[in-house]
């Protein structure tokens, strides 16, 4: 008799323990510094990728092309909210065509990619259309948006999960683009 | 002066906290009739002492007091009057003094309404919503202060975010408040009752009306944010399932959930430990919404205070909270016993499964919310978990909820005959399937998530007006007319709410199924195709608003050659922001909406539009507001006044015998 009560009431703390995991993730989430960078890709070669144009279908983009530039490769998806943040960044960033901005479409549809720079703007010389997430899993992108700096020798040289921001780009971006072009 | 009367009264109104927190309760446990008699008065000093905070709030921000740093940062001189009074909740600051300002409220509505509960449960009742007020009186007082100065003053202030210079601004955070907030009343009965040891029907009949009321204003305010996230944000989304919609949207399952089990606790005494723990979760998924939303944790488009030192605060009283009651759940709950038996096909059964449902919907959501921020914690990197994640998880939760609203209310309790209830519900079922196969092929289009939307949402109307059918059918004898006015309105109030979710249902179905949207680049005289109308754009023109330079864009709708309609969406530029506003011009019918919203320009006369065609979207907010209704009905029942005044005589009868 004793037996079945000691575990029904171990169910009955099943809430507490539950939430206490919930709190540990969060008292950790508090401390935690949304930009830093975990850097499985740093200092080898960027997966290469051929994929179609998201606005052209059938036109190819490869990225081999692109060796012998300094660019950026980000990925953006139009339902991710995290991108519409950091959208205009990009917008005011290609203005100053620092270094060509690659865009990888990431698990969208064309119309609803196509809609979303329409709207938002264009800061990308091209943007590939990754509908399958193949080559996003290639990067080892876990959601977007995730950037990558790619120096003329097609090696990923910096990655940034979440959102670019203004400060990043001055502080981090542009002296490692200035380093590489150099 | 005014600011220091303000923060002065929430110091004083800490002290009494402290006093209606402890001794009511310590008064409960060892039968001090003269601690617990503290309860009502206490709270309503407390009442008052927030309110006269408020107030001094409201006069600084009426009074253009920029030298409260609060004030200057939320408002301007030049700010419409409306907006000067709801720029009262447009920082942290004040959002935190209207959670307080409206959990005081509730407080006081309690002690008002509360004659007829026994004396220890009202202390305990009261006691712990003192314990929560104190909790965020130091919380406001230790780090989001609203009464701070900013010496010497500034001539003039930031003014509010023109996102939120809306009237839906108005009206939206104080009714989600009051829904968010309202819990509290359900989780104060159930701490209460853990604590005293009587889970019982007397006590879920006591706590339903307080979830009715609350789960009502919460509908209500989701509706409003939904519908304003529509028409100001101009993307002409009604939910974009971001982390700060979540956080209203997981009380309220828990609380639909709640309700639903509160009747069975009501009438057979069963899910005692259910309601109990709903109740728990549906206050505790409040608090965390608010610490997502304050803490800064999560970014989301409208997060807009991150500060750590908030966040640690907020942290550590939910452990005290949501810990500190969870425990005390695992430690009295086993002891509460189970009530009545019941068949595996009965009324009970299917309510578990509603309750079981809801419940997996919310973690779900809560999942998904938090899973960002759990990777991150992990180390494994920051991302955004988009709709593609809720639809696939929530849709299928859902749907069997859906089907069994069908069934659940015609089954009986304890045990119901299946083949009974399928003969019943036969023509609903047909007709159903019907309308299934018909309006998709009217439509034009076939497309199974349509049918299947079609199918749940006919489905529940059938039912309910079968099962109101068999309440007042002439073949048993009596006038129609005289049966429906003897109906029970909290009977109504349910068949009325779930009408509600079938309306809900069909826009949500037809709106993603048929909208049709374009982005085009039109100049001076372009049409569009758009649904059934042609859209012209015939140019634009620039005026000035209250406090804001507008050009506002001219657009004919024309169904064949018919002009049906103009509309002029604008673009707002405000001094206080580099970006202009985008508002769009909507015109809505209950067939559906056009939506016109102009994007940027691209040459001197012709721009980026979008004009949407948005078939029974009206239909989203239209159901939200008849299950409110419904709410409202089951509010008005005679038989929450009838049981107050008959526990009162017996508590008198009681007092007069002993």
């Amino acid at each position: 008799m004793s037996a079945p009560k000691r575990s029904s009431s171990f169910f009955f703390l099943l809430p507490l323990l539950g939430f206490l995991a919930i709190a540990g993730f969060l008292l950790k989430g508090l401390w935690l510094d949304p930009r830093e960078i975990p850097s499985p890709l740093i200092d080898k070669p960027a997966p290469a990728f051929r994929l179609e144009s998201l606005d052209a279908p059938g036109r190819v983009i490869d990225s081999k092309d692109m060796l012998g530039k300094v660019w950026l490769l980000n990925t953006w998806a139009s339902w991710c909210v995290s991108c519409r943040e950091e959208h205009p960044v990009l917008v005011d960033f290609a203005r100053t065509a620092a270094v060509p901005i690659v865009g990888l479409n990431y698990k969208d549809t064309r119309v609803d990619g196509m809609r979303w720079l329409a709207q938002f703007g264009n800061p990308y010389v091209v943007s590939a259309f990754d509908e399958a997430g193949r080559v996003g899993i290639d990067y080892g992108v876990y959601a977007v948006p995730e950037t990558f700096l790619i120096d003329k020798q097609g090696v990923v040289r910096f990655k940034q999960i979440g959102p670019v921001t203004p400060e990043l780009l001055h502080d981090t971006l542009l002296p490692l683009i200035q380093r590489l072009n150099a | 002066m005014i600011p220091e009367i303000g923060n002065f009264s929430l110091m004083v109104a800490t002290a009494v906290a402290l006093v209606l927190g402890t001794l009511p309760i310590v008064g409960a446990a060892r039968g001090n009739v003269r601690w617990m008699a503290l309860a009502r008065p206490a709270s309503r000093v407390l009442f008052l002492l927030v309110v006269v905070a408020a107030s001094c709030l409201w006069a600084s921000l009426l009074h253009d007091d920029f030298s409260v740093e609060y004030v200057a940062t939320v408002s301007a001189r030049a700010l419409p009057l409306q907006y000067k009074v709801a720029a009262f909740w447009g920082g942290h600051e004040g959002s935190m003094l209207l959670w307080l300002l409206i959990l005081s409220f509730w407080m006081f509505a309690v002690s008002v309404f509360s004659t007829h509960l026994p004396r220890e449960m009202i202390a305990r009742i009261l006691g712990v919503m003192g314990l929560i007020a104190m909790g965020f009186l130091l919380f406001i007082i230790l780090t989001s202060n609203p009464f701070g100065r900013l010496l010497p003053g500034v001539p003039d202030g930031n003014d509010l975010n023109p996102l939120l210079q809306d009237p839906g601004m108005v009206a939206h955070p104080p009714m989600l408040y009051m829904g968010y907030v309202g819990f509290s009343v359900a989780f104060a009965f159930a701490i209460a009752a853990l604590l005293g040891g009587n889970l019982d029907a007397t006590w879920a009949r006591w706590s339903r009306p307080w979830t009715t009321v609350a789960w009502t204003f919460l509908t209500v305010g989701i509706c409003l944010g939904s519908a304003w996230a529509y028409y100001t944000l101009g993307w002409g989304g009604w939910w974009f399932w971001d982390p700060v919609e979540n956080a209203s949207f997981m009380p309220w399952l828990a609380g639909t959930a709640l309700m639903h089990s509160l009747a069975v606790t009501e009438k057979r005494s069963g899910f005692k430990v259910w309601t109990v723990l709903l109740a728990i979760f549906a206050f505790s998924l409040s608090l965390l919404g608010t610490f997502l939303v304050r803490s800064g944790v999560l970014t989301s488009v409208h997060a807009f205070a991150s500060d750590p030192r908030r966040g640690v605060f907020i942290l550590i009283f939910l452990g005290v909270v949501i810990g500190g009651s969870l425990a005390l759940f695992a430690w009295r709950a086993p002891k509460v016993g189970l009530g009545e038996r019941f068949e595996i096909v009965s009324r009970e059964s299917m309510l578990l499964a509603n309750n079981v449902l809801f419940l997996a919907a919310a973690a779900c959501v809560l999942l998904g919310t938090l899973y960002p921020l759990m990777l991150d914690s992990l180390g494994l990197g920051k991302i955004s978990v988009g709709p593609p994640y809720f639809d696939a998880v929530f849709v299928p939760l859902m749907a069997p909820a859906l089907f069994l609203m069908g069934i659940g209310p015609l089954a009986r309790w304890r045990k119901a005959n299946l083949p009974e209830i399928a003969a019943r519900l036969k023509w609903a079922a047909g007709v159903s399937v019907l309308c299934a196969v018909a309006v998709p092929l009217l439509e034009g289009r076939w497309s199974v998530m349509v049918a299947c939307g079609v199918l749940l949402a006919t489905w529940i109307f059938c039912s309910t007006v079968v099962n109101l059918w068999s309440r007042l059918r002439p073949a048993d004898g009596g006038q129609i007319g005289a049966k429906f006015a003897a109906l029970p309105r909290g009977y109504l109030g349910m068949l009325t709410a779930h009408v509600g979710v079938a309306v809900f249902i069909v826009g949500v179905t037809l709106v993603k199924g048929y909208e049709v949207e374009k982005d085009v680049r039109m100049d001076v005289g372009d049409t569009v195709a758009i649904g059934p109308y042609t859209a012209r754009f015939v140019g634009t023109s620039e005026g000035s608003g209250p406090n804001y330079l507008y050009l506002r864009g001219q657009f004919e709708m024309l169904r064949g050659d018919k002009l049906v309609r103009t509309m002029f969406p604008e673009k707002r530029k405000f001094a206080s922001k580099d970006e202009p506003m985008t508002n769009a011009a909507i015109a809505p019918s209950i067939g559906g909406d056009l939506y016109v919203s102009m994007g940027e320009p691209v040459s001197q006369t012709a721009w980026v539009v979008r004009v949407y065609y948005k078939p029974f979207v009206d239909w989203i907010w239209g159901g939200c507001l008849v299950m409110a209704c419904g709410g409202v009905l089951a509010l008005s029942d005679r038989r929450y006044r009838l049981s107050q005044r008959r526990s009162a005589e017996e508590v008198s009868a009681a007092g007069a015998t002993a």
